[in-house]
């Protein structure tokens, strides 16, 4: 890893679909070596994979996602580890947090609609050994997600000319 | 009726480019890379800070010199940034805007008939205020063989008994050039030995892409003969707020004070509390914009070159300043013509001065889009000429 890499990792997070040669163009470097680079950090599993961000409200695809807070009683010697990462194996989750406060884990789960996630909970989360208490809240409307503000703004007017 | 218009208002020139400026806006579709400001908007967290001041009702003047609590964080930052030491109390004054500094300190130091160098290219203001203050602007040439920096030996040539003051801008506009501790050097030295004051507008001083800038008054001797400027316009994409501020030792900085609080009274408070945020907790979100900049340099000199139109890197900035002495066109003729058959606007560089020449200023603060699409249609043009 060096300064380059960094260059073109912090490229990539904001953009996964930019080719080599634009990267090769930002940062000064023959496209070879920029393909080369992405290839080794794909292969070191620092890049784990290209997304998109998606407004699925927009696309009338609504899912219902909802955010539950676990209070979890931890084990002798695996603390937290093996009940995250039992959560963690579920589709229908989508991140799995350890967190301070009243609570232990923060989960969001998704799913088709209300009832879905209502039985996920209830049927697969909820009767967990060393679960101890749960807290559903639904997402009712979302403003921002991993950086990308989802409501559309106004552009600002610049004057076309300034000395 | 008489004329009423003094003969200092009659002698500066009006904006060279105004018919130039006004044909662009009844147009569509126009990529413009002739704006001086950044593409960004200013960081939320110093939006926001400034409508709640609003909201308490801080909407009153503020001292003359600006906020206490803000030249204090200032001193501060310059000193940790720049190794710039200036006292909070008696050294530093919140002006509206880099322009409104630029004003007062020409105005604190000029008597009628003084000499006032001004190295070119340059920022359009500086000798209309040299102009108005009854001093007499004299140019001094940077030229694309230094890579537009100033050049003492350029310099001691301009040098007479009249000289007062000498006014530089690195990071510089519209060129992009920076000046090392090693330029700046034999430069102090002319300054020191003719006895010199020197106006250093370092606006541009956080967009500096490689290495670190170095601030003129850290000079040796410098100091005392320094009159430093800066703003938030530039690296907090602050244009808009219209605060910047002035550096000096105390007596210069009195005289400058005594123009400011009878033209300006204060700078505005709103913007004085969004200045403190931005020191306070905008350091990421400036970098973020600054690593931004770079990248869109790096591409959009490297398209310039490979089009045609030889261009050296800029180490600051937001500007490009290619030559387009190869095509037969002067600049002013390349940017008409450009803008109305390509629809891609930019600024003749001989508004900047005749250093300026035969150079264009292309600004990159606009999207790395915009930029691919205005290469885009420039090459188009060049291949039509």
């Amino acid at each position: 890893m060096d300064e380059k890499d960094l260059e073109i990792l912090h490229i990539l997070e904001e953009n996964g679909r930019i080719s080599p040669e634009e990267i090769a163009n930002l940062i000064t470097l023959p496209a070879k070596d920029v393909a080369g680079r992405i290839c080794a950090l794909e292969e070191a599993r620092i890049i784990r994979k290209y997304t998109a961000v998606i407004n699925w409200e927009k696309a009338g695809n609504g899912q219902v996602s909802a955010i539950i807070e676990l209070k979890v009683s931890p084990e002798r010697d695996f603390g937290y580890d093996r009940i995250a990462e039992r959560l963690s194996r579920f589709n229908q989750v989508k991140s799995v947090r350890l967190i301070t406060g009243t609570y232990d884990l923060q989960v969001l789960v998704t799913g088709k609609d209300m009832q879905e996630v209502s039985r996920f909970v209830s049927e697969h989360v909820a009767p967990m050994d060393r679960i101890r208490e749960t807290a559903t809240h639904i997402i009712m409307k979302p403003y921002k997600e991993n950086g990308n503000i989802l409501f559309e703004q106004p552009e600002a007017e610049r004057l076309p000319y300034s000395f | 009726m008489r004329d009423f218009i003094s003969g200092r208002a009659q002698e500066i020139p009006p904006s060279g480019i105004r018919k130039f400026f006004d044909l662009v806006l009844t147009m569509q579709d126009v990529i413009s890379l002739g704006v001086g400001e950044p593409d960004f908007s200013t960081p939320w967290n110093i939006c926001e800070s400034s409508i709640y001041s609003i909201e308490q009702g801080s909407t009153s003047y503020t001292s003359n010199k600006g906020l206490q609590s803000l030249r204090e964080a200032l001193s501060r930052y310059l000193d940790q940034h720049y190794c710039l030491k200036y006292d909070s109390e008696d050294e530093i004054i919140i002006t509206s805007g880099v322009s409104e500094a630029l004003d007062i300190s020409i105005r604190a130091i000029t008597d009628p008939g003084d000499e006032i160098l001004i190295a070119q290219p340059s920022y359009v203001s500086y000798a209309p205020c040299v102009t108005l203050a009854g001093g007499i602007p004299v140019p001094v040439e940077c030229t694309e063989k230094d890579r537009f920096k100033l050049n003492s030996d350029t310099l001691a040539e301009k040098i007479t008994r009249k000289s007062k003051a000498l006014m530089i801008n690195f990071p510089n506009n519209p060129t992009g050039a920076v000046m090392r501790e090693e330029d700046l050097k034999p430069i102090a030295d002319l300054v020191i030995d003719n006895d010199l004051l020197l106006i250093s507008d370092e606006v541009y001083a956080e967009l500096t892409y490689e290495g670190r800038h170095v601030a003129t008054a850290t000079i040796q001797d410098l100091r005392e003969r320094t009159i430093t400027l800066n703003g938030f316009s530039k690296a907090y994409a602050m244009t808009g707020w219209r605060v910047g501020f002035l550096c000096a030792p105390k007596p210069l900085c009195e005289a400058a004070l005594k123009i400011h609080q009878y033209v300006m009274l204060c700078a505005p408070a709103m913007g004085q509390v969004a200045a403190l945020e931005a020191i306070r907790s905008a350091e990421e979100e400036k970098n973020r914009m600054v690593d931004e900049y770079r990248l869109r340099r790096n591409m959009f000199i490297a398209g310039l070159n490979r089009i045609g139109l030889p261009c050296h890197t800029p180490d600051g900035a937001f500007y490009a300043f290619p030559s387009v002495k190869e095509t037969g066109l002067s600049d002013t003729e390349f940017a008409e013509r450009l803008l109305k058959e390509q629809r891609v606007a930019v600024v003749p560089g001989s508004v900047f001065g005749a250093g300026g020449k035969d150079h264009l200023r292309c600004a990159y603060a606009v999207s790395r889009k915009q930029l691919t699409d205005a290469l885009g249609r420039i090459e188009k043009f060049m291949a039509d000429l």
